[in-house]
């Protein structure tokens, strides 16, 4: 269901829980999709003794994408015409995060009726692991 | 990441789609995406960073042959610069998509790079930080621009607390 510009107002906002507790076998998932296979995500070893962190973690690129499902289940198929965020913190395993889009203007651009978003995704501790924004067509 | 050949196929959209935790049935299920607005299975909206997969000398894809510097029977095979060995690490700092026409499956992709900013600033977790930016255009088979990628990496000079 496509947003329109008659059941959308500057304020709102739409949440989901894009994971919890994220395993490492998520992550591994994401690096075999995306060929990012560099060991800091998916190789304990190499990560705690040669890198120097307490484990691996998540691919910024992993946290996009889930917070990307929350903006096209409210956005609708196909109707992105910008994303993109800042990588804020990283994400651990066991982590569960909490994506929201404000809807912070809703305009035209040559005759195409828009939202703009910010986009922020938190921790179960409530810090911000990815901040961003995205514009969708919505239906005038 | 300069990719001449990116072939967009149902089943890596599938894989992709799992690995992101999305049901969403337009990743999976052409029958299903038939009756969606756009008409077709298409991507996730960070997916064509899988042409990743098609990058000839990617470097964080291991090459047959070569030695890898994850662990096997010690905790490296090869020192890299660019991820791990003396603290420092390479993050990626920024993602930027702008989404200009749609893809679907069948749909052969080609990237194209083109060199972005430079610039440093001192981190409070990771020392000097050096950003890099690169803009990646993707054309399908008509020569149809049908997304940019902007893309901001950081160089760390320690680990991050």
């Amino acid at each position: 269901m496509a947003l329109s510009k008659s059941n959308i107002n500057v304020g709102d906002q739409h949440s989901e829980q894009i994971v919890d507790n994220l395993t490492r076998t998520q992550i591994i998932q994401y690096a075999g999709a995306s060929g990012d296979y560099n060991p800091l995500h998916t190789d304990e070893i190499f990560t705690t003794e040669i890198a120097g962190y307490p484990t691996v973690f998540a691919h910024g690129m992993l946290t996009m994408g889930m917070t990307g499902k929350m903006l096209t289940n409210f956005v609708g198929d196909g109707r992105l015409t910008k994303y993109g965020v800042r990588f804020v913190a990283q994400v651990w395993p066991g982590d569960s995060l909490t994506a929201t889009a404000t809807v912070e203007a809703i305009r035209e651009e040559d005759g195409v009726s828009l939202v703009d978003l910010a986009v922020s995704t938190v921790n179960q501790d409530g810090a911000e692991v990815v901040k961003g924004s995205a514009t969708a067509r919505i239906d005038g | 990441m300069a990719t001449e050949h990116f072939p967009i196929e149902a089943g890596h959209i599938m894989l992709f789609a799992r690995s992101v935790g999305d049901a969403n049935p337009i990743y999976y299920n052409a029958e299903a995406a038939a009756d969606t607005e756009p008409g077709h299975i298409i991507p996730p909206p960070t997916f064509v960073q899988s042409s990743a997969q098609f990058t000839e000398g990617y470097n964080l894809r291991p090459v047959i042959g070569e030695p890898w510097f994850g662990s096997g029977k010690e905790p490296t095979g090869i020192q890299r610069e660019s991820s791990g060995g003396g603290g420092g690490t390479g993050f990626h700092a920024e993602q930027h998509y702008e989404y200009h026409a749609p893809i679907q499956p069948g749909d052969v992709l080609k990237a194209v790079d083109k060199p972005g900013n430079s610039w440093e600033r001192e981190g409070r977790r990771g020392g000097t930080l050096k950003f890099n930016e690169s803009v990646t255009e993707y054309y399908n088979q008509d020569g149809v621009l049908v997304v940019t990628a902007r893309s901001v990496g950081v160089q760390t000079s320690r680990v991050v607390e």
